[in-house]
């Protein structure tokens, strides 16, 4: 490869997501109002899968439990909404999420591969249940009413979101971390061995991903106007994410980009005319994934790249 | 008060039986099959809606669906072990990479099969009434209906303990779940033992839906919640134990009757507590290895 296109290629990546982010950052000026609460939910679903992603992809470790922290930011917006500033309600519900994930992770870590993901999915059912029985017990009603915000703020704050948690994953992702939870991913013995305090980073990678989840809740919950712990906790946004960050491809950052606007687009589209098929595609879509495409479709194009341009580790 | 705590005990027990015979299903699949099958709960669904159609439409007796649905739900478990399962199986580099990935494909099942019931049987809720004679039984009264389902519980549970441990295919499954690797070198053909185990385990779950429907109304969207009870009763018994998942749904269905008596809102909390104390303290269950 000639060295001018090599310059080409590393300035190519970050150029192209700042033109992005340019485009998105200016989108309420031209755009409809509908597509821009389109784009708000699509962004949820990016921040939601590549927050997942973030702390699974590297260790391979699968956690069930982004409908947990999301659930949480839903209702620190839905109970202090009224009376504290957005933003505020916004990073309380990032700052909950990390404690409550700090404490799951720092209990249950230790636990091995499946065994993870089967607690971490009773756990958003024990918060959902324990939750309906505090509410109708001491509160005398199921659901709660969500302060209203313009639909404007809401699309910059999830946009807002969105970037940080992309140059979140960036650094991690780059630093001397993100190659240690790449070493537990291939084998935690041997990371322990060589000096990698194995509990401590998995867990506070888990707290940090938890934040973003449970900021998207805090935004999101404001659209809703009104939720109640069916609502909050269901377990298929954890689902969601963990088929979007796949679907999409965990090699690269965008893979769980990709893949969440795919599937939020499709259930635009889909879920409220055709909401079975819509389910129906989603199983079909998480089975073929898995058998077909462990890569993802970030892996599937990068494949067809390296056919098509050539390489070092080009397909014969 | 003492008529009170028998009939506490005898809900609990009655639900127990149930409990215990879908945690052996599950318990076969992940005990021997390494597949911690999500999509459980959906062929008890199956199960339930098949024969509250049968019964309906065509009158069939419920205990002659237990005959229809469990071969049919052991066939489609054989079926789906040896295309999907077996792939994945195949193609997985390692025992941890293999449990990750049939996880999420049993996902993929769970939502396919749900969707496809949804939109075949439509999302309302079904149920018949059959044998609702009242029984009593030391001062207090039960359904029929409920006595016979846990009659057949523990009936279909033993005669399966006879069959793993008193058959030559028997002693081929629980050498296939010690040791894949060993069994296949003696002669037992691996491929074939795990099929058969996801197969039966499905035809335990659709029977059990069978059995469920009898006493409960079934709709399409309830496999999840049983999935959840029977993973709790299996790591609570631990994994590949018959007589645990017995145990383990019994105790399961004592707290949750005992609950629900002193705090109705509160037994699905309870049965979450319990797992995940249990996760936390003793992963390999009360029995297991």
């Amino acid at each position: 490869m000639k060295p001018g296109r090599a310059y080409l290629q590393k300035l190519g990546g970050p150029g192209l997501t700042l033109m992005a982010l340019a485009l998105l950052a200016t989108f309420p000026l031209y755009a409809s109002v509908y597509s821009m609460t389109l784009l708000t939910d699509i962004l949820m679903f990016v921040v939601l899968a590549l927050s997942w992603a973030l702390f699974s992809a590297p260790t391979g470790y699968i956690s069930l439990a982004p409908a947990a922290f999301f659930g949480v930011g839903i209702y620190t917006s839905a109970i202090l909404g009224r009376q504290w500033p957005l933003l505020l309600t916004i990073a309380l519900g990032g700052a909950i999420s990390f404690c409550l994930a700090l404490l799951v992770g720092a209990l249950t870590l230790r636990l091995k591969g499946i065994y993870f993901a089967m607690f971490t999915f009773g756990l958003v059912e024990l918060i959902k249940h324990f939750w309906l029985w505090f509410e109708i017990r001491f509160t005398g009603t199921r659901g709660r009413f969500v302060a209203v915000v313009d639909q404007q703020t809401i699309y910059f704050t999830m946009l807002a979101s969105f970037v940080l948690l992309l140059l979140t994953t960036h650094l991690i992702r780059r630093s001397r971390w993100g190659l240690a939870l790449r070493s537990i991913g291939e084998c935690e013995e041997a990371a322990a061995h060589i000096g990698v305090n194995v509990n401590a980073l998995k867990t506070i990678t888990f707290a940090i991903s938890a934040i973003f989840m449970g900021a998207a809740g805090a935004i999101i919950a404001t659209r809703w106007t009104y939720v109640d712990p069916y609502i909050a906790f269901n377990p298929l946004y954890s689902f969601m994410a963990v088929l979007m960050a796949l679907f999409g491809g965990m090699g690269h950052p965008y893979g769980p980009v990709l893949g969440a606007a795919i599937f939020a687009y499709l259930e635009e589209v889909l879920l409220t005319r055709f909401p079975y098929y819509y389910m129906l595609i989603f199983g079909v879509v998480l089975i073929i994934t898995v058998l077909y495409l462990p890569e993802g479709l970030i892996g599937l194009m990068m494949r067809i790249r390296r056919r098509v341009v050539g390489g070092p580790d080009a397909p014969a | 008060m003492v008529t009170t705590i028998i009939e506490v005990v005898i809900t609990g027990l009655l639900m127990g039986g149930l409990y215990a015979l879908i945690a052996v299903g599950l318990s076969l699949q992940y005990g021997v099959a390494r597949i911690l099958n999500i999509s459980h709960g959906e062929f008890i669904m199956l199960g339930g809606l098949t024969t509250w159609s049968l019964y309906t439409a065509l009158g069939v007796n419920p205990l002659l669906s237990l005959a229809i649905c469990g071969p049919l739900a052991f066939a489609l478990g054989f079926v789906i072990h040896r295309t999907l399962f077996k792939r994945l199986l195949d193609t997985a580099a390692s025992p941890g990479v293999f449990e990750s990935n049939s996880m999420l494909a049993a996902f993929g099942l769970m939502f396919i099969i749900q969707n496809v019931a949804l939109i075949a049987w439509g999302s309302e809720i079904r149920g018949y009434s059959y044998l609702t004679t009242p029984v009593h039984f030391l001062g207090t009264l039960f359904g029929a209906n409920r006595l016979l389902t846990f009659g057949m519980a523990l009936l279909i549970g033993l005669v399966f303990y006879l069959f793993l441990n008193l058959t030559r295919t028997g002693k081929a499954i629980r050498a296939a779940a010690q040791d894949p690797t060993t069994a296949g070198l003696m002669g037992v053909n691996i491929n074939h033992m795990l099929a058969l185990c996801f197969g039966l385990g499905a035809a335990m779950a659709g029977v059990g839906g069978v059995l469920i429907s009898m006493c409960y109304p079934v709709h399409g969207v309830m496999g999840l919640e049983y999935t959840v009870i029977a993973i709790i009763v299996v790591v609570l018994g631990g994994l590949g134990s018959i007589p645990g998942s017995f145990m383990g749904g019994f105790i399961l269905g004592l707290v949750g009757s005992i609950v629900t008596f002193l705090e109705p809102g509160l037994a699905l909390v309870a049965y979450y507590v319990i797992f995940i104390l249990l996760l936390l303290i003793r992963p390999t269950g009360l029995l297991g290895r």
